[in-house]
């Protein structure tokens, strides 16, 4: 379970402390402003965060150097989450597995349906984050999936963009897909709403874990039922 | 309760488990210095990365000898516990040879991920002081591609395609292969089971 946040940094350390409480498996912090603008994120809290929780936790946005990392690892999280900078520059992929080693690194991927004549195909985005760059890239999804992970990822985090804020359920054609091609951790991303959205990814599309965002936010699914409801439909977790 | 020493490793995970200590009342010194590794009263020999590196950064500091000499409570974490048996596949590494076996790759195959990452549940397999409190709803958060086998030593094993050493104990060298510092409330207790080890 993971969530990502779009609030100002002084709520982060109460929000953090409210998901542990709850039960999250994972937290993901998301600065996704942080890339557009040429900027990397505030990290004074990352040490703060990290004193906080007890579960692991991952930081995304505007990492592009191994010093980054370096910092935001140091600083105690588990994990750092890539985006635009890797498509950017691939090799930053190479760069951060060679020095952490690929479990602390994750690709963060925005996926956009294409359909054409050939069939249904999905195309890779960057700059999401800011509506006035953001913008489709030539990279095939499942190409980038592979060659991320030739690179070095360690898990693949894939947000697929038509159904995000939608909340009528993830991709499962395009994790089922991206599954058959992603041999680390892939973790769905974007169309939760409801608890049956958690159940059927886990089921159609085999992934290692769900993330979502506004339905706990706004309190729409509270993690320990969502826990329980997925403990009965047989999806072993954390209890 | 203090006195506890945490080996810089240079691994990404020795703030966490400072912190972890901290919420556990409990302010650990983060250090290389052999004088107050030896004088600790219970020594953490934390990692993450890679085996060969790992004992390359031990070997400079000259920790490589001083560890297996040490007589307090020892706890490796992840690749801090790998590094405590005979050897690593993990580029074929000579290791510290507190506890004896090899550790070596997970198998993986259909629907395992390697690396191994997520919350699994801890499976009990002898009696341990390490273990008070942690009833069989344990579940531990693991991060690693390497493994040590279940053997005479294993306490708890966990499986990933089959079983693993998942927490071991060979007289005062105790070691996680999950990440304590990162497993809720569970592990937090084996933590705190670790510093109310008699010794």
């Amino acid at each position: 379970m993971r969530f990502r946040d779009h609030r100002v940094v002084g709520e982060i350390e109460e929000l953090a402390a409210r998901y542990r409480d709850a039960g999250a498996d994972e937290l993901v912090f998301y600065d996704i402003t942080a890339s557009p603008h040429g900027r990397t994120v505030d990290r004074s809290w990352v040490s703060r965060v990290a004193r906080l929780l007890d579960i692991p936790f991952c930081v995304a946005g505007g990492i592009r150097s191994v010093a980054d990392a370096e910092a935001v690892l140091g600083a105690g999280a588990e994990k750092i989450s890539v985006n635009s900078p890797a498509l950017s520059d691939p090799a930053l992929i190479t760069a951060l597995a060679e020095r952490f080693g690929s479990q602390c690194v994750v690709v963060g991927i925005d996926s956009q349906t294409v359909a054409g004549n050939g069939g249904t195909r999905w195309e890779v985005h960057q700059f999401t984050g800011d509506p006035a760059r953001s913008r489709a890239t030539p990279r095939d999804t499942l190409a980038w999936v592979r060659e991320a992970q030739e690179r070095g990822a360690g898990e693949i985090v894939l947000n697929c963009m038509a159904s995000d804020g939608v909340r009528s359920g993830y991709d499962l054609l395009q994790l089922a897909a991206v599954r058959a091609v992603c041999e680390v951790p892939l973790i769905a991303s974007g169309g939760a709403g409801a608890m049956e959205h958690f159940r059927d990814v886990f089921r159609a599309a085999d992934v290692d874990g769900a993330l979502a965002a506004s339905v706990f936010h706004l309190g729409t699914i509270a993690i320990p039922d969502l826990k329980r409801y997925l403990t009965h439909a047989g999806i072993e977790v954390r209890p | 309760m203090s006195d506890v020493a945490i080996i810089d490793n240079g691994g990404g995970n020795v703030a966490s488990v400072r912190y972890a200590l901290g919420r556990l009342g409990v302010e650990a010194a983060v250090t290389t210095d052999p004088a107050l590794i030896r004088g600790a009263r219970r020594v953490i020999l934390p990692g993450v990365g890679a085996a060969a590196d790992a004992m390359q950064r031990l070997r400079a500091a000259g920790l490589d000898a001083l560890v297996p000499t040490l007589r307090q409570p020892v706890l490796g974490i992840c690749l801090g516990m790998q590094l405590l048996f005979e050897s690593s596949a993990e580029g074929d590494t000579n290791c510290l040879g507190v506890i004896p076996g090899r550790v070596s790759r997970l198998a993986g195959g259909p629907g395992l991920r390697v690396p191994h990452m997520g919350w699994t549940r801890l499976l009990p397999v002898q009696e341990s002081p390490l273990l008070a409190g942690i009833g069989a709803d344990g579940y531990a958060y693991f991060v690693h591609s390497f493994a040590a086998p279940v053997g005479p030593a294993t306490v708890a094993s966990a499986d990933h395609g089959g079983p693993f050493t998942a927490i071991v104990s060979h007289g005062n060298f105790h070691g996680a292969q999950c990440h304590p510092e990162r497993s809720g409330a569970t592990g937090a207790r084996l933590l705190r089971n670790f510093l109310e080890l008699d010794g």
